[in-house]
């Protein structure tokens, strides 16, 4: 039988064979099981460490990084930039360096530059798995969404996937755009013009399809994925109001169903509840955003257990 | 690998089981709370096949499970990075019942072992036992594990390597003795 994945790090979904891609996805399935048991703990990682490096605020993400390695026995450990030397002068290089003199077996980072993890992987002897950088990839969100995607219409090759929303500084676009494409799905993106890179096209071969109208990508999708407006990175005015946003492009239960009746709906949250999502969807029965959450906590607990599963992490 | 002796056929195989099957249930007094737990890969069909008989002969189906072992192996880093992980099933729960375990061969008790320890994670059965098909002998064992229903004892050198041949892996039906490579 065939190792489902042979990498020592997890940077992005960009790199990554589509049976690399299923393999941890099935590998993803097994792991569901422990967190229902009642001892929800099993003792494949027992004695690794893994050090949570969080240069960028994240409480859900780094909690489902902490519980998945606490299920696995690994012993966490969270560092968050606050409290970090970074903020008295060390350079990124040399925090890495100084925790990995510490022999970590897996470093879990954030950071809100593109490439910090690709960099880090260079000089650390530990296993490092990308939990979002800049606006590049967020490849464990992307995982879970297809996990989503798969545990509810069962495969995700021939999906019609409609991607809402700020995409230009979206890696939770990024990642999904890649792992879906790799894995069959045609993806339809919307969103207003100056949040849609125009390079879009050269970013895969094929399975993409940029709409000029919101309702062109909903129209017949079969998975309705929406991002979160990034208010924080509205300074320079992508859009005039939220509140025109929210008319133009906010998913309703009306423009919803434009989709296909079984459509579901995911988001990467956390949301912003009447701007890029209306409550009554969120919280409507075609939402899977829990779920989500849910299976985000096997998900990293399969990435963590193939990114450290050996002594040294290979 | 070469095999150097074929010590069972599908027949000898099927008059194995069919003994180990009323044992079982001749020991535990029927069918009644027994659990019949298949350890993956090969003692998965095989705790089949014992269920399939001890239906025939008690009249009652005992519930089943199938344990997969790997998140509990004390020699991850020995047997090569990340084995591939499959799902543990157990149809009810464990507590109170009387638990068989099942496997294909007793060589050093390691996997029996992660096998308890997994069932404690489960609950806590009433008392367990250990089903096998082939036991390499007592000489080779590393930690105190003894089965209590064994098909056929079968002393062996470390040298040597068990194959128990299933239709559902190997297109037949036979035990042999391989060379270790």
């Amino acid at each position: 039988m065939k190792k489902p994945y042979r990498r020592r790090d997890l940077l992005g979904i960009r790199d990554l064979s589509p049976a690399e891609i299923v393999g941890i996805l099935d590998t993803a399935e097994t792991f569901t099981e422990i967190s229902s048991r009642e001892v929800k703990k099993v003792p494949a990682l027992r004695g690794k460490t893994i050090i949570n490096l969080f240069f960028e605020a994240s409480t859900r993400t780094r909690t489902s990084f902490e519980l998945a390695a606490k299920r696995l026995s690994a012993d966490a450990v969270n560092i968050s930039v606050s409290s970090s030397s970074l903020s008295k002068g060390e350079t990124l290089l040399d925090t890495a360096l100084n925790l990995d003199a510490m022999a970590p077996d897996c470093i879990v980072v954030r950071h809100s530059s593109a490439g910090v993890p690709h960099q880090l992987a260079k000089v650390s002897q530990a296993a490092i798995v990308n939990a979002g950088d800049g606006s590049n990839e967020h490849p464990t969100q992307a995982l879970l969404d297809a996990m989503t995607i798969r545990e509810h219409k069962k495969h995700i090759d021939g999906l019609e996937v409609a991607i809402v929303g700020d995409i230009l500084h979206s890696r939770v676009a990024r990642s999904n755009i890649h792992l879906l494409t790799k894995l069959g799905a045609n993806v339809r993106i919307a969103g207003p013009g100056t949040l849609v890179p125009g390079d879009l096209a050269s970013f895969v071969s094929d399975g993409l399809t940029v709409c000029p109208h919101v309702e062109d990508a909903l129209h017949g999708a079969d998975v309705v994925m929406i991002l979160r407006i990034q208010r924080e990175r509205q300074d320079s005015a992508y859009f005039p109001t939220l509140r025109e946003y929210s008319i133009h492009y906010g998913l309703t239960n009306d423009r919803l169903d434009l989709a296909r009746k079984d459509a579901i709906v995911l988001h990467p949250g956390p949301m912003n509840r009447g701007i890029e999502i209306a409550s009554d969807v969120a919280d409507g029965s075609r939402s899977l955003i829990l779920d989500q959450v849910k299976y985000g906590v096997a998900v990293r607990m399969a990435v963590l257990y193939l990114a450290s599963g050996s002594p040294t992490g290979n | 690998m070469v095999e150097k002796s074929r010590i069972m056929d599908s027949t000898s195989m099927k008059r194995a089981l069919r003994r180990l099957s009323t044992e079982i249930a001749e020991t535990n007094q029927g069918a009644d709370d027994l659990y019949l737990v298949g350890i993956r890969r090969r003692g998965v069909p095989l705790a089949e096949r014992i269920r399939d008989k001890i239906e025939q002969i008690e009249g009652v189906k005992p519930l089943y499970g199938i344990l997969d072992i790997t998140l509990y192996r004390d020699d991850l880093s020995t047997v090569g990075a990340n084995p591939i992980v499959n799902r543990t099933e157990l149809e009810e729960d464990i507590d109170g019942k009387t638990i068989v375990l099942i496997d294909d061969v007793l060589y050093t008790g390691r996997t029996i072992r992660a096998a308890l320890d997994q069932l404690m994670d489960f609950g806590r059965p009433k008392r367990v036992q250990l089903a096998v098909l082939i036991d390499r002998g007592r000489e080779h064992r590393e930690l105190p594990i003894q089965a209590d229903f064994v098909g056929k004892t079968v002393p062996t050198k470390q040298t040597e390597i068990i194959k128990v041949m299933l239709k559902e892996f190997d297109d037949v039906e036979a035990v042999g003795i391989f060379e270790r490579p």
